[in-house]
């Protein structure tokens, strides 16, 4: 990167140490805390929708539709949501696969032989000849549906049981005043669970942050498989040979994630002060009280 | 081959016992049952003992934490801070390669050689940072439990005339565990959960002895068809959440026994906790 850097084996001390955190894999390196970011952005909203939708369907009044929000919610209570993470992308990338195999192939032969899975060349995601930025791509959208399907599934816990946490006598008034079931939910429980789910969304938060990690198991090139790349001992056939680092890589990707808690708590601590706000609770007595003294 | 035999072979091959080799083709469903059935001793074995050590370090840590000298307070809130703010795989990670940079002839301690080898291990190593982890989660709920101790028990204690450890003991210790015991269920569930991880992090799985989830991504790696195995585990699992339930339900109906109604069962609910 520095003008300097062009030959690394005459460097010393602080000079080395720039040249050395400024390669090109320690670039790929940093842009992976990105990649993390990323994640988190995309899954966070998307495991919501699919727990808000859970939730919904989970009082809905239609039978079949309860049941469904029903197992939804309860399967990952027994489960270990690692499980799921190691299930949900290969499962769904063999159902896609096989989609694509009924229509786009013309053999008749059996996807399952023994203990292959074999769909013809046309069928194939991402396809033989897409380049490799596509591959990564993939993975990373199978990643974010398997991250989405397990915190949905949590999050769907939460909504359900704020849901069901707003007062009746609010939705009774609303009845009185002769609105429909589907005026009810959205003009006063919907706006109103949100309080009650918050302390829960706060955690599941907490436990997003803090499974992102597991990202290096499904393949993607997160911190955790650049730490363990970089921080490996090197040779003197590499350019800077140094022994193993791996420790230091790990203490550093620890410090990130240590602030990324700090910082949310913070946050999340803030977003309940604004929530309770005018609410019939305890906090927001507390906060009625410290506005009139 | 018979399932009765795939059963001599394979029921103890996590422990390292049986047939040295794992089968390599033409996968039973007998055989996908045992092995990873086999492989949850390692998850059993890793969740009964750190919360088994795990329990008394939360204990220390919570009254370290509700204590006024900040000597004690400060090291204790860093400490939960630690392993409650980073994610229990970095933490896998960071403890082995610690471990490993131990020197591998031993330390010396007092002209004693102290063999660090076998801290490398999953059995040993994994075991303690889960201990470390779920001390950390534990004493929280704990603590969250000391400072919600009703003013009134204090008060009648003191009326007693008892003070100092004797108060402790009979008065805020139970009504502690009583307060803190349905989210610790919670926690004990997540913690058995947790185990899972160890063989997927650092710590490798010496002679292919791993856990349930190992040898379910051994079979799922083999046969490309990850709608056995994996809910072959998954059921497992259910089984073991259930067992544990159940064993926190009866002690939480004995911690409770002296309230008529009060000992509730338990409802599990699994995030409003980490």
């Amino acid at each position: 990167m520095f003008a300097y850097c062009a030959d690394p084996a005459s460097l010393e001390g602080l000079q080395w140490l720039s040249c050395y955190l400024t390669t090109g894999t320690h670039m790929l390196f940093y842009a992976s805390f990105g990649t993390v970011l990323l994640l988190l952005a995309i899954t966070a909203p998307c495991a919501l929708a699919l727990g808000f939708a859970g939730a919904l369907a989970s009082r809905s009044r239609f039978l079949p539709l309860r049941w469904f929000g029903k197992i939804y919610t309860s399967m990952v209570r027994g489960v270990p949501d690692i499980i799921f993470f190691l299930f949900v992308p290969i499962a769904l990338d063999q159902a896609f696969e096989w989609t694509r195999h009924q229509f786009l192939c013309d053999s008749d032969a059996p996807v399952r032989q023994g203990n292959d899975f074999i769909v013809c060349a046309a069928a194939k995601l991402p396809l033989s000849t897409s380049p490799a930025w596509v591959h990564d791509l993939y993975g990373i959208f199978l990643a974010v549906i398997a991250f989405s399907v397990v915190f949905g599934a949590f999050a769907a816990n939460v909504l359900y049981g704020a849901m069901r946490a707003v007062p009746r006598a609010q939705l009774e008034t609303a009845e009185a005043y002769g609105m429909t079931q589907r005026q009810v939910a959205r003009r006063i429980l919907i706006p109103q669970m949100w309080t009650y789910a918050l302390p829960g969304l706060s955690n599941l938060w907490m436990i997003l942050l803090k499974a992102t990690p597991l990202l290096f198991l499904l393949g993607v090139e997160d911190i955790v498989y650049w730490a363990r790349e970089l921080g490996g001992a090197k040779t003197s056939a590499f350019a800077y040979p140094h022994p193993d680092w791996r420790l230091y890589y790990f203490l550093a990707i620890l410090v990130f994630y240590l602030l990324m808690t700090w910082i949310s708590e913070r946050v999340l601590t803030r977003v309940t002060r604004r929530l309770s706000a005018g609410q019939a609770t305890m906090a927001g007595e507390a906060l009625r009280k410290g506005a009139a003294a | 081959m018979s399932c009765a035999q795939t059963i001599t072979d394979y029921a103890l091959r996590s422990l390292g016992y049986g047939e040295r080799l794992l089968p390599r083709s033409d996968f039973d469903l007998c055989q996908q049952f045992v092995l990873i059935g086999s492989g949850l001793i390692w998850n059993v074995y890793f969740a009964f003992f750190a919360l088994l050590f795990g329990f008394f370090l939360a204990n220390a840590l919570a009254l370290a934490k509700a204590s006024p000298n900040p000597w004690l307070r400060k090291p204790a809130e860093a400490f939960i801070f630690l392993f409650r703010g980073s994610p229990l795989f970095i933490q896998f990670f960071l403890a082995y390669e610690a471990l490993v940079m131990l020197p591998r002839a031993g330390v010396e301690i007092f002209g004693l050689t102290v063999q660090t080898s076998w801290l490398t291990r999953a059995w040993a190593g994994a075991l303690i940072v889960l201990t470390l982890n779920t001390a950390a989660y534990s004493a929280q709920i704990f603590h969250g439990a000391l400072m919600a101790v009703p003013k009134g028990d204090l008060e009648a204690a003191d009326a007693y005339g008892l003070s100092g450890w004797k108060k402790f003991r009979r008065v805020m210790w139970p009504t502690m565990m009583r307060l803190a015991w349905p989210a610790y269920t919670n926690e004990a569930i997540f913690l058995f959960h947790a185990t899972t991880l160890v063989f997927f992090s650092a710590f490798p799985a010496f002679q292919q002895r791993g856990d349930s989830l190992y040898y379910a991504s051994y079979f799922v790696d083999r046969t490309f068809n990850p709608f056995v195995a994996y809910p072959i585990a998954a059921g497992y699992f259910i089984l073991g959440t259930l067992v544990l339930i159940s064993v926190f339900g009866m002690v939480n109906r004995r911690l409770n026994r002296h309230l008529p109604g009060a000992a509730r069962r338990i409802r599990y609910r699994p995030l409003l906790l980490r």
